[in-house]
């Protein structure tokens, strides 16, 4: 078992993957990084010269890589409060100016927040109102978000958590079981976009009035939060919504004074100047 | 004459435990010198879906206001800090804190493993690693890693634990330096003090 990795080793991993495939992890932050490279070894009983010859020479591997790199740990309705915010203060504040709009779901992961997101749109009543788009560099989890299939043992907190967001129902009402799985009512999902984009290395594909990207610049350094950060400027119209994680901030980014907070506890802020 | 064997070049204090250990903890925070020189990280076990209450709980007897960091921010002297619910916390080259959402490891998330791992891996030997009374392992890797790296290893005497699986996970994986009572650390604690004043 590999029990640590030289910065070196990592160095030559992410140049590796930069020119071979394109995708860039240059900048992702340091620790939590060295840690999904030693959970690889030990997942595919691999040692770093093994994994580096893999990478090189079998072009396959590299989606396996991704979706283990990449951390795809969530939950739906995370943060309850939060989800109270989007419901009471911030949708409420876009649909002021806006009858139709779109939501971009940036690194949604196996989409627990689209759906969540999904299910919030539907008690307001105005699902068929909103386009979501849900990106992620990892094309698996794509897929798995696209089935809207889950384990039913993970249902337990995402029922907990829904109820303190103070859903109208149960999230049992949401779905089907059906061995050790549920399987969410496809409708939700109708007016959801998936695709494949990468936040370091993508272009702007679209403009948006809200933007969630909870806990996915958190893997990144501090340049690369700056470079996201300003595509996401970009990406939103003025007086949209940017929301990111509980513990993560805006305060340090040079686009910082051309947002606002909306919503400190929560990390909600609006674009005031383009 | 001091029965510790101490410097001043530390660097951080890094401060695990879980169950029985607020106790501890809070003795500790209550009774550091004001002009302590080092700052204190602290990964506890706490509920992960209860973000506000603990901080405030641990700041109210502390000499230093405990805050939870925001990712990427600076590690500063004065600084006492304790990992958020549902996060892990590194410490990361540049002396910074780093969030992440990763797997809950030893069952937990923050888990202490995390945080004193990757802190023992930027201080190396200017680290002191303290762990306290708790009901599982988590920890005890992470002590390992301090002693392997030259860092300075205490954990809590077990007689004195409420629960002492933690301590004696780290006993187990490693050569602890000194296996102290809270008063103990609270007394080394302020030789530290003294060490950098000089």
């Amino acid at each position: 078992m590999v029990q640590d990795i030289d910065i070196a080793d990592l160095k030559r991993i992410t140049e590796l993957i930069y020119s071979k495939y394109g995708y860039d992890f240059r900048n992702y932050a340091m620790s939590s990084f060295k840690r999904r490279i030693l959970r690889i070894t030990e997942l595919k009983n691999l040692s770093i010269e093994s994994l580096i010859k893999k990478l090189t020479e079998s072009p396959a591997f590299i989606n396996e890589f991704l979706d283990e790199l990449t951390v795809n740990v969530t939950e739906m309705f995370r943060d309850p409060s939060f989800w109270r915010v989007m419901r009471d203060e911030i949708i409420p504040g876009i649909l002021l100016n806006h009858k139709t709009f779109n939501i971009w779901h940036a690194g949604c992961s196996s989409g627990e927040e689209v759906i969540s997101m999904a299910i919030l749109l539907k008690e307001m009543g105005i699902l068929n109102d909103v386009s979501l788009y849900a990106t992620d560099l990892d094309v698996n989890i794509l897929e798995k978000a696209k089935s809207a299939t889950y384990y039913a043992k993970n249902m337990d907190l995402n029922e907990k958590n829904y109820i303190r967001f103070e859903g109208k129902y149960s999230l049992r009402d949401y779905y089907k079981e059906e061995n050790g799985k549920v399987i969410f009512d496809k409708n939700l999902l109708v007016n959801t976009t998936f695709r494949k984009h990468d936040l370091v290395m993508g272009e702007i594909f679209n403009k948006c009035d809200l933007i969630l990207c909870r806990n996915v610049m958190i893997y990144f350094n501090q340049t690369l939060q700056n470079e996201v950060l300003k595509k996401f400027h970009e990406s939103l119209f003025k007086y949209g919504y940017l929301a990111i994680g509980s513990k993560e901030s805006l305060i340090w980014c040079d686009v910082a004074n051309r947002f606002l907070v909306a919503n400190n506890e929560e990390k909600v802020y609006k674009k005031i100047k383009d | 004459m001091s029965r510790f064997n101490l410097n001043n070049s530390y660097k951080a204090v890094v401060i695990g435990g879980s169950a029985g250990s607020f106790q501890g903890i809070t003795k500790i925070l209550s009774q550091l010198p004001k002009t302590f020189p080092l700052p204190i990280i602290m990964c506890l076990h706490r509920l992960k879906h209860v973000r506000n209450g603990f901080v405030e709980a641990l700041s109210i007897k502390s000499v230093f206001p405990v805050t939870e960091p925001y990712d990427k921010e600076q590690i500063k002297k004065g600084g006492v800090y304790l990992a958020p619910s549902n996060y892990h916390m590194s410490v990361e080259l540049g002396n910074y804190f780093a969030m992440s959402t990763e797997e809950m490891v030893n069952n937990s998330r923050p888990a202490i493993d995390i945080t004193l791992g990757t802190a023992a891996f930027v201080y190396r030997d200017k680290l002191i690693g303290i762990l306290l009374s708790g009901a599982n392992r988590d920890g005890g890797l992470g002590m390992k890693q301090i002693k392997d790296r030259g860092g300075l290893t205490i954990v809590q005497e077990p007689t004195e634990c409420m629960i002492d699986t933690m301590p004696k996970a780290a006993l187990a994986l490693t050569k602890i330096d000194y296996v102290l009572k809270v008063d103990e650390i609270v007394s080394l604690m302020k030789e530290i003090d003294k060490l950098y004043a000089k």
